[in-house]
């Protein structure tokens, strides 16, 4: 299935991607106007260091450990998809213990957020993909 | 091929999906002496509280069974097994014939032998969906409730039902609350956070006898409750499996699951097996482990190969929004990072350049990348443990393993 991989060695630190999945899974129509005075809080975020600059997000793991972990059972996978209904989960962090990415974390508008392709939002598709400048994250199929 | 599974909470269920993941034909029964749909059982205190509902406590949609064509004995209890004629005997007399045989029984509260605990009029324990609406029917904003046991059940029953009742006094043996998971530092903060929402703590003591509604600790003081309620541990329901198979404190089952008797698997709260952070075998009562034996044990009983060999104890758990987090063995030197204003804490068990265990208390951001290192034994030498240890993150990791992590790069 088509995953969002990560090009290391072309991420420039601009956290544009952080910016643009705040702004689709707030359901933003313009980015500037959706995020002005928002402090951000994205399910995807840039780990920096000495130069170094990467963007992690839910790998939608074969084996998800936070689905299998899952002490609710509101996370459940899809077409290969991984998901949280917001609704059932209370916050327990089951899935925070379990993921060996750390990438899920708490959210402000409920419980838990994890990166969910931005199948829930209005945009269908990987935005942080579409707002990286520099490709170095991209949505693709690679086995 | 006939599939029966004994329980249906979580490793039950995981079995179920890890059959259906090999053979979509066979046909699976499960039986269960609860009469509900598969719940989870560690939400009970979130359904006092007020977080969730019995709808919504659902461990799997309403269609769970027909979905995966599951045929469901409620309400009725597996009285004995036959491995030779391989039959399951129910309570009501019938009798289940298994080609395969899954025993996910689960654990049942221990109530320890105390002189006078009969003549107590309102006690409880707090396992299940009943135990639940039972304790719930005899709350009240004018009751006293006394607690024994200050373990994971026990604070959880406490923090669920603390707006619905007067008082909550909570008494445990050891000297600190949470005692299998929480060293002394993380445990005081803890107690000091709980005793801000008005629980009430006696550690170091215990109850010497009740004569009614009234408990005489051993070291001569009285407490007089209203409700009480036993959450001293729990003990694994071993019994339809003894003289069939291999059982010490637990089932005993290897990595695939499998017990020592053949055909017949085991998985959840009911067996021991090894834990790869202590390198022993030992009970380990935790939902996601439950799941993933019962999974393993349905991909195999189905002729699949599956191994589970990455066992550790390992717990998230939070009280009035205060988090908490711990994984593996406090085993080996010590990395500890504290700030006890924010009520954050941080201590990490390492060893022979491995992780063993840690405790995270409050900030619990990324906690599972040091759950991982205890999992998969990952050498430290292979990281940048020094970073690691201040912040968990993937940047610690070489530049080739994250294109594995993160890059789509195959191992």
């Amino acid at each position: 299935m088509r995953r969002v991989y990560v090009n290391e060695e072309w991420c420039l630190g601009c956290h544009l991607c952080e910016y643009y999945c705040a702004f689709a899974n707030l359901n933003g129509r313009d980015l500037a106007r959706t995020l002005k005075n928002v402090r951000i809080n994205p399910r995807i975020k840039i780990e920096e260091r000495n130069g170094i600059s990467f963007a992690v997000s839910c790998r939608h793991c074969d084996e998800p450990l936070c689905r299998k972990g899952c002490i609710t059972g509101a996370i459940s996978i899809s077409d290969g998809v991984i998901t949280i209904d917001r609704d059932r989960c209370i916050g327990c962090y089951t899935c925070i213990l379990s993921c060996p990415y750390g990438a899920v974390s708490p959210s402000d508008e409920g419980p838990v957020q994890k990166c969910e392709l931005c199948t829930k939002n209005i945009y269908g598709t990987p935005q942080c993909v579409t707002g990286c400048p520099n490709a170095a994250i991209v949505y693709e199929e690679r086995w | 091929m006939k599939y029966v599974i004994i329980g249906n909470s979580a490793a039950g269920i995981g079995a179920v999906e890890g059959i259906r993941q090999v053979d979509r034909e066979g046909s699976i029964t499960i039986i269960s002496d609860e009469p509900y749909h598969t719940y989870s059982r560690p939400l009970i205190s979130y359904l006092l509280y007020g977080k969730t509902t019995e709808e919504k406590m659902k461990y799997r949609p309403d269609n769970f069974y027909r979905e995966n064509g599951v045929e469901f004995i409620a309400g009725v209890r597996a009285e004995k097994v036959d491995a030779e004629r391989k039959t399951v005997t129910l309570a009501d007399g019938r009798g289940i014939e298994y080609d395969k045989l899954m025993v996910s029984t689960g654990s049942s509260p221990f109530v320890p032998p105390v002189e006078g605990l009969d003549t107590v009029p309102c006690r409880h324990t707090f396992m299940s969906l009943d135990d639940a609406r039972r304790l719930s029917a005899d709350l009240g904003k004018d009751k006293h409730v006394l607690i024994i046991g200050a373990g994971l059940i026990g604070l959880k029953c406490a923090e669920g039902i603390m707006d619905k009742v007067g008082t909550i006094t909570v008494v445990d043996l050891a000297p600190r609350i949470l005692s299998s998971i929480l060293d002394d530092r993380g445990a005081r903060i803890v107690q000091k956070h709980l005793e801000s929402k008005g629980m009430k703590f006696i550690l170091g003591n215990s109850v010497q006898k009740f004569e009614g509604s009234k408990a005489v600790f051993t070291d001569g003081t009285e407490f007089c409750f209203d409700v009480l309620v036993m959450a001293v541990g729990v003990r694994p329901n071993v019994k339809l499996l003894e003289g069939i198979a291999r059982i010490e404190r637990g089932i005993v089952i290897n990595e695939r699951a499998e017990t020592t008797a053949p055909d017949i698997y085991a998985a959840g709260d009911c067996t021991q097996s090894y834990d790869v952070s202590s390198g022993m075998n030992r009970i380990m009562a935790l939902l996601p482990n439950a799941y993933i034996q019962g999974e393993t044990a349905g991909i195999n009983m189905a002729g699949g190969d599956k191994c589970f060999n990455k066992a550790i104890p390992m717990n998230a758990i939070g009280f009035f929004g205060l988090h908490i987090i711990t994984a593996g063995t406090y085993n080996g030197n010590v990395y500890e990072a504290i700030d006890e204003e924010k009520s954050t804490y941080k201590k990490l068990f390492y060893s022979d350049d491995r992780l063993n265990g840690y405790i995270m208390i409050g900030d619990v951001e990324k906690a599972g990348i040091y759950t991982s290192l205890i999992r998969e034994r990952t050498d430290l030498g292979s990281i940048d443990f020094d970073l690691i240890c201040l912040k968990p993150g993937l940047m610690a990791f070489s530049a080739a393993d994250r294109k594995i992590m993160l890059g789509g790069v195959r191992k």
